[in-house]
């Protein structure tokens, strides 16, 4: 997939240039990220794993972190370009804070700053790959949204990445409802990365479910899943299939 | 140490015969007009106080901060000219940023000091720019623990275990002279601090003032902070108290 924007007509060496520093395609990326609003704040679960194409090269990347005081952001997409915005948001941060005027950033203006990067990364047709969630708590108020690589921006109760847009939301459709407690709010999103980890191939069985309340944030431990093969299914999986025996 | 130098004090670019460059010196008079701003090296940490003159009844309190973070480990109080200590913060602000992005660590604070002096320093060299108005103590917390930095106007930085800027430096130096440093917290260096302040505060020639604090050590994670307002209201109250004692004999 390569996007030429012609400058000059034939000038080669300028496009190659200009060409070599856009991102054409994801390297190292990490899958779905879901994540809902409960009644203290915000829940959200994320794999550890980073492909590398097909292959499930790195098992310990953290793919949620704290933004100041109020936020959490998770990333799926190329984790390269997840780095890079964190580095975007530290320095946004310390400004923030250096100001010492009892203000801090929110959610909603991070998710908007991230907003505005993302788009205007994607008018240079030069993205930083990635579908970004922003849960955040300030004030009392709850809030949970998404940045699409493309600069699509918007909130809602319930919002997932990849895979968990197709997967999980049905779910979280059915399932979800305001003023769930932290149990029950872990265990609906520990069912939708259940049906992930069957189905995506790119998930792995190693993940951590992130909150962020008006106290803080807390990210737990690497935890697994407990999955079940024995379904009758899968006893004897080509039965009857030509070639099989 | 007044003299009159007729003639070689027009430009920054020209030596008297004695070898001195006297708009240097006189930028340092700018200095010594100003509040004083005393920083004090604890056992675990750095605390830097600036007795702030209030030039109307009608400024709220707690603006015009003349303490300013620089990063999240170090922070610098100015005295001065305050616009040209806006441009010193501001370019020490830079200086953290860019090393930090290259070399992926927090700038250790001797090299910020190193670089904040050069920059000053380098407003002393061509007649087209004015030395800076303003002294900074630099304080900060490293790898190497705390340390206090001062930039002079003329762009000299040294290492100190206690540094006074400002009106009342000497009376200051006298004091911090007298402290035992080397034993003393944070938490008490802070009270200590704001007697040195009340102390020299000249009632007379001078009108209101605010005190502002600030510290880096154990208790504020070593990240550069306001002195929390309780601890605040303490040192302030101490400070009167240790004043009315003086008073009284």
């Amino acid at each position: 997939m390569t996007f030429t924007i012609p400058i000059d007509n034939g000038d080669a060496l300028k496009n190659a240039e200009t060409d070599s520093q856009r991102t054409l395609y994801p390297y190292v990326t990490g899958t779905s990220i879901v994540a809902i609003k409960y009644k203290d704040g915000v829940l959200m679960a994320s794999d550890m794993g980073g492909s590398y194409g097909s292959t499930l090269r790195y098992k310990n990347i953290e793919r949620v972190k704290a933004i100041g005081k109020h936020s959490l952001l998770g990333a799926s997409g190329e984790i390269s370009d997840f780095q890079e915005i964190l580095r975007y948001l530290d320095e946004l941060v310390l400004n923030d804070n250096m100001w010492d005027d009892g203000n801090s950033l929110g959610p909603k203006e991070v998710h908007n700053y991230l907003t505005r990067v993302m788009y205007n990364r994607r008018n240079k047709f030069n993205p930083l790959w990635n579908t970004l969630v922003l849960g955040g708590v300030k004030n009392g108020q709850s809030y949970l949204g998404m940045v699409s690589m493309i600069g699509v921006s918007f909130e809602d109760n319930h919002v997932a990445t990849g895979f968990g847009n197709h997967l999980a939301r049905p779910i979280l459709r059915d399932e979800w409802h305001a003023d769930l407690s932290f149990e029950d709010g872990v265990k609906l999103l520990e069912k939708c990365m259940r049906v992930l980890l069957y189905r995506d191939r790119s998930a792995i069985n190693k993940l951590q479910i992130s909150k962020i309340t008006e106290e803080g944030v807390t990210v737990s431990q690497p935890y697994s899943l407990k999955t079940f093969w024995e379904f009758q299914a899968f006893h004897n999986p080509t039965a009857g299939a030509q070639g099989s025996w | 140490m007044s003299s009159i130098g007729t003639g070689y004090d027009l430009s920054v670019t020209t030596f008297s015969p004695d070898g001195r460059v006297f708009q240097i010196e006189y930028a340092a008079k700018a200095v010594d007009n100003s509040g004083t701003v005393v920083g004090i090296k604890c056992k675990d940490g750095i605390v830097m106080g600036v007795e702030k003159l209030i030039a109307s009844k009608m400024m709220l309190p707690g603006s015009n901060r003349r303490i300013h973070s620089v990063h999240r480990h170090a922070g610098m109080a100015v005295a001065g000219l305050a616009a040209d200590g806006r441009q010193i913060v501001a370019r020490a602000k830079s200086e953290a940023r860019s090393y930090e992005s290259v070399y992926g660590d927090a700038v250790p604070v001797k090299e910020l000091s190193e670089r904040v002096a050069s920059y000053v320093h380098l407003c002393t060299l061509y007649w087209w720019l004015r030395p800076f108005g303003c002294g900074v103590i630099l304080g900060g917390y490293d790898k190497d623990g705390p340390q206090l930095y001062m930039i002079e106007p003329s762009g000299i930085s040294y290492r100190y275990f206690g540094a006074a800027i400002g009106k009342g430096k000497q009376a200051a130096k006298t004091e911090i002279e007298k402290l035992k440093l080397s034993e003393m917290t944070c938490k008490e260096g802070v009270i200590e601090v704001a007697k040195i302040i009340y102390k020299l505060h000249d009632e007379a020639k001078d009108k209101a003032f605010e005190l502002e604090m600030s510290w880096i050590c154990e208790d504020s994670k070593r990240e550069h902070q306001k002195v929390p307002d309780d601890l605040l209201e303490e040192a302030k109250t101490a400070a009167k108290t240790a004043l009315e004692e003086m008073d009284a004999d």
